[in-house]
Parts: C-alpha cells; structure tokens; sequence
C-alpha cells in the first residue's frame, strides 16, 4: 500500500469516527474495527484482524486503544500506529474536558447532585450485574482455582486493602505456573 | 511535580488494566481515591457515571478528567499520555512475537489466571459504589437515618430491569438519575 498523505488521513478519520461514536467500551468497538478495515476498506484480512483483537484483548490497557495501535500499525507502521492513536484517543479526550469544566460548575447544583446521586444506584445495578454473569461464567467452569483466586483476591482487596498492583502480579503469575503445569500432564497424558 | 506523579498514576493504570472497560476502575480508584485524593468518592463514582454515557475507555475518560482538575489541560495531556504509552509499548511487542511465532500461549495463561482476580476487583470497586449509593458516606450506617432507600430502591429496580429484560445500561442510568432527582430533591439526600 502506498504510504501517502491520504493514507493517514484516512486512517485519522476512520479511527476517530469510530471512537467519537463507540458507546460501550472496548468490547464493541473491535467489531466495528473489522467491519470498517476488513469489510469496507480490504486494508486487513478477516482472520487477522480476528487475531489483532486477541492480542488488543490480552494487553494491559483500554482495548480500544490497543486495536487502534494495531490496525495502524499494521498498515502504516509506528507513524500508522501514532496517527490511530490520536485518532482514538482524541474524542474522548475533548470530551471530558468539556465535561469538567462543566462538572465544576454544576456538581454543586442541587438538582445536578440529586440526579447524579440518583444514577449512582443506576451504576452500582450495571456493575453488580456484569459482576454476576462473569462471576457465573467462572463458577460454572467447575474449576476451583479460578473460584478460590476471586474469593480470595475478594477479601484481599476489599477487607485488607491489599494493594490491585500486586494482586495482579501474584495472579499472573499462579495463571502462568497452573497452565504450565496443565499443558504438561495433557502432554503426558496425550503422548 | 505534579504533572509527574499524574503521568506515573496513569501509567500504572494503563500498565496494569488488563481485560478492558471495567477492569481499569479498582486501579483507578486505587491511585486517584485511596492513594493521592485527587477526587473525593463520589467524585470518582461521577466519572465512571459520566465514562458509561459519553464514548470512549474509562481510562483515558478519567484520565482527562483528573489531569484537567488538578493540573488544567497540560495535566490533561500528561495523564493520558501515561494511560496509553504502555500499551504502546506492550502492544507493538506482542505484535511482533505474534507475527514472529503465531503464538500466545503463555499469554492466555497469565489471563485465566487474572480473569478471576480481576473479576473480584470489578466486584471490590463496584461495592464501594453500591455502599455509596446507599449509606451516607458509603460507610455501612450506624443508624436508620444514614441509610438511603430511595438509593436501595432504585438499585434494586435497575438491577430487576438489567438481569430480566437486558435493558441498555444506558438508559437504566439515566432512567434511575431522572427519577432519583425528583426522589432526592423532593426527600433530600442523606448526610449532605
């Protein structure tokens, strides 16, 4: 591919377009990235971009942000990668600011407070909802690792305060022992 | 220093916000509530609030926000660059090994280890919100007075309307922001 002005500006735009416009996270916005660069553009084959949003799924970070990395990356290099970041990152950004500027001046009106108190309750359903179904998807597996790990990392982090950072690393790294160790005895078994 | 520790905050957070949208609030809340109190609870819960109506990841959404607060636009800029130069990094990396070796196996160890974990975070930080929502100052309530029904009702209905008919989150949040306004303006908000 021709690597000129206008490839860059189209990826600006289309990186932008789809951040401006994505309501729901990370999750939604990678369908809407293969639809846009695998179906409409060609630029990225279906399979791969398949693979791209594994990788965009696995890497610390917001997911959209890491797509967009990709996806520029893999058609333009690291100037693709830097101009999908800004692209992605842009919306959001101006925004919020807007917002809080906003959000200065209008938190301490009573009618904004009683109805962002109000959807609090809204925030706490949304969030106790996800909880329950991937919490579920978990337990379901009948696996007790994974089970014993949220309990665990429950308490740590509710009733002792233990710090997210480290609980992160500990659970990376039983993740890692634990499918070593799995992989070895299917090995075992298999051979 | 400030524009330093707003860019080392948020680089922790992008560092460690692994399996997207929800998982980056407990480390939000970690460095931006509990450690620096660069916002006060309810604060933070507005921002999530805020972050699920307006496009784009809680991470840099907060991030923003919270560099605008404490230190205008350039601590806008510099918290955001610190939510996003990890995955920069990590992200060109694993491509190149994906395209190198077409594997990642060690990888989706690392993740069923963390989904759990990161599970009980989710559960973690969306509690406080609940306690929030609920109680007078998100403390469990030492008498009748702090507890807020009007807030317990209304998680109560929301979560009923989430699990039974799947409703946008969207406009469960709003429906329970416009009806609660009303509620709360017309009861008051308790302990404020």
């Amino acid at each position: 591919m021709k690597k000129n002005p206008k490839l860059y500006l189209k990826l600006f735009t289309s990186t932008f377009y789809l951040s401006a416009f994505t309501f729901g996270g990370g999750y939604v916005i990678v369908p809407l990235m293969k639809k846009k660069f695998a179906d409409d553009l060609h630029w990225i084959e279906e399979k791969e971009m398949i693979d791209l949003a594994a990788i965009a799924q696995s890497a610390p970070g917001p997911i959209a942000v890491n797509a967009a990395i990709l996806v520029g990356y893999r058609i333009a290099g690291v100037l693709g990668a830097l101009t999908t970041i800004i692209g992605t990152v842009l919306p959001p950004f101006v925004i919020l600011a807007v917002i809080s500027l906003f959000y200065q001046a209008f938190a301490t009106n009573l009618w904004v407070a009683a109805l962002l108190q109000g959807m609090q309750s809204g925030v706490a359903a949304v969030i106790a909802d996800v909880v329950f179904s991937m919490a579920g998807g978990v337990i379901k597996e009948k696996k007790w690792l994974p089970v014993l790990i949220m309990i665990g990392v429950f308490v740590a982090n509710y009733f002792f305060g233990v710090n997210v950072i480290l609980l992160i690393l500990i659970c990376g790294v039983i993740g890692a022992i634990s499918s070593y160790y799995e992989s070895k005895s299917r090995k075992e078994r298999g051979a | 220093m400030i524009y330093l520790e707003l860019f080392w905050s948020f680089f922790q957070v992008g560092l460690f916000s692994i399996g997207g949208g929800y998982a980056a609030m407990p480390l939000i809340q970690t460095q931006v509530v509990d450690q620096h109190a660069w916002l006060t609870l309810n604060e933070f819960i507005d921002v999530i609030t805020i972050s699920q109506m307006t496009p784009g990841p809680i991470g840099i959404n907060s991030a923003t926000f919270v560099g605008i607060k404490i230190a205008g636009i350039g601590g806008a800029l510099v918290a955001t660059l610190g939510c996003v130069l990890p995955s920069c990094i990590i992200v060109l990396t694993l491509a190149h090994f994906y395209f190198k070796y077409q594997n990642l196996t060690a990888v989706r160890g690392i993740l069923n280890g963390l989904r759990p974990a990161i599970i009980a975070m989710i559960a973690s930080a969306g509690l406080s919100i609940l306690l929030s929502a609920s109680f007078a100052g998100g403390v469990l309530p030492a008498s009748l007075a702090d507890v807020s029904w009007i807030g317990i009702l209304l998680f109560l209905a929301a979560f009923f309307i989430l699990k039974k008919w799947k409703l946008n989150p969207v406009w469960v949040m709003i429906g329970c922001g416009i009806i609660g306004m009303f509620l709360y303006r017309f009861f008051g908000i308790p302990g404020r």
